[in-house]
């Protein structure tokens, strides 16, 4: 049971497409939280009858299978606007932009967090919208968002799992493959899944901690 | 403006199929949100029970996951199950791990709505003289899930999104699956899925708005 056809080889191949992982959740959530946050502000300054076709559109990315996301964004740009471009490019698009999705509500959350009275305090000191923005509402969102935010990026992770779909070989298709070669499924799962526990378990603990830690003061 | 020709006729031909299978999708969704909140009600008493071994396997699955990708857990079901001569089928393995997967995320969901409920309701169930048992199951039980409706909505929700999934351990029944084998006949990949996509987009509605219709129905109080 404990010989095994594994060799370091394997282990290079596995640690790529860990890397490839990594990599693309690292650039979805930094476009995804930027646009998260340009979104968010946006819903929450014009209210819910103007930013409607922005929630709705936000919606559609929670709504739908990200497995069928990338589907049609790959076939929309590769068949339809005919543009070659990679599959890790349309994976990190359509990732960056369910992220969007996910973080304007955390965004628009966190901000509904401000009480009204601490702003109205702040504009009668003369502060002007963007010192209000900076100086009071974003200390005091981010310790509501900051939480619910690791949440989200972890789970970006562990969604960009999907991306073989778009032929980009992240760390769960790497193993599929050599799942495929070896006909260890066991122990290549496990080891796939256990660098994923590793990466998402401490921060979600951390993130866990933060929440107890900022819930009460 | 761009050299190709949107062929709707047939996607929309194949609308019986996809309906078909997405009333698949909602058969593995419903079942795995059924007996995973069951699961979920016994890793909730798990932990509360006080003995260790029991809320170390609470723990143990709960982490395992929150922490792993669904995919993962639904290979782990498939080929991690198989390399002990369990050979589930493409239905029983997805259901599986996605049951494996709405249970972890609902004892957690439920841990949280346990906070909610003071001590005393409890205190004051064995005052009137319930046992320990009869005061979960009377007192604390009906409040958790009551208090945790909107979150088990949104859980299911995400089984449904899930079942999409099914279609990498040979899945081809579900939603997902059928428009995949419809895609391999027609190659119309962007007009298929983009049904696929209207119907998952309309199904979660239904749930989402009929779980608050519900919920202002049963919570009136």
């Amino acid at each position: 049971m404990f010989d095994t056809a594994l060799t370091a080889a394997d282990f290079v191949f596995l640690a790529k497409g860990a890397g490839v992982t990594i990599i693309v959740t690292l650039i979805s959530v930094l476009a995804g939280t930027i646009l998260g946050i340009l979104f968010g502000v946006f819903r929450y300054q014009v209210g819910a009858i103007w930013a409607a076709p922005l929630t709705f559109v936000l919606d559609i990315f929670r709504s739908i299978p990200l497995l069928i996301q990338l589907v049609l964004a790959n076939a929309f740009i590769g068949t339809i606007l005919q543009i070659r471009i990679s599959g890790f490019t349309v994976a990190c698009i359509v990732l960056s932009m369910y992220t969007a999705a996910f973080c304007s509500e955390i965004v628009r959350g966190g901000i509904e967090a401000v009480p009204a009275t601490t702003r109205r305090a702040a504009r009668s000191l003369g502060m002007t919208w963007g010192q209000d923005m900076r100086e009071i509402v974003l200390p005091l969102a981010t310790r509501v968002a900051l939480p619910s935010w690791i949440g989200l990026a972890l789970g970006v992770m562990k969604d960009s799992a999907l991306v073989y779909v778009v032929q980009v070989t992240e760390l769960l298709k790497s193993t599929q493959i050599l799942i495929t070669r070896l006909q260890e499924p066991l122990l290549l799962l496990l080891i796939c899944g256990a660098f994923y526990f590793v990466i998402s378990f401490p921060l979600a603990r951390f993130g866990g901690y933060l929440e107890k830690r900022w819930s009460n003061d | 403006m761009f050299n190709y020709t949107f062929q709707w006729k047939q996607a929309l031909a194949r609308l019986p199929q996809m309906l078909d299978g997405a009333i698949v999708t909602m058969q593995i969704a419903i079942l795995s949100m059924a007996i995973g909140i069951l699961l979920a009600v016994v890793l909730t008493m798990f932990r509360l029970s006080g003995n260790r071994a029991l809320s170390a396997i609470a723990k143990t699955w709960v982490e395992i996951a929150r922490n792993t990708p669904a995919l993962f857990q639904i290979y782990m079901a498939h080929f991690g199950l198989g390399s002990f001569g369990i050979h589930l089928s493409p239905f029983a393995s997805i259901l599986l791990g996605i049951t494996f997967n709405n249970a972890g995320y609902l004892t957690e969901n439920f841990r949280g709505a346990l906070k909610a409920i003071p001590d005393t309701q409890t205190r004051a169930g064995r005052s009137l003289g319930f046992g320990a048992a009869g005061a979960f199951r009377y007192i604390v039980l009906p409040q958790m899930l009551r208090i945790s409706f909107l979150p088990m909505t949104n859980q299911m929700v995400w089984a449904i999104l899930m079942t999409s999934l099914g279609v990498t351990v040979g899945m081809n029944s579900d939603l997902y699956g059928v428009t995949q084998d419809l895609n391999a006949l027609t190659f119309r990949t962007f007009e298929l899925f983009a049904v696929a996509a209207v119907i998952f987009y309309l199904i979660t509605k239904v749930i989402t708005l009929g779980a608050r219709l519900v919920a202002s129905r049963l919570f009136r109080y």
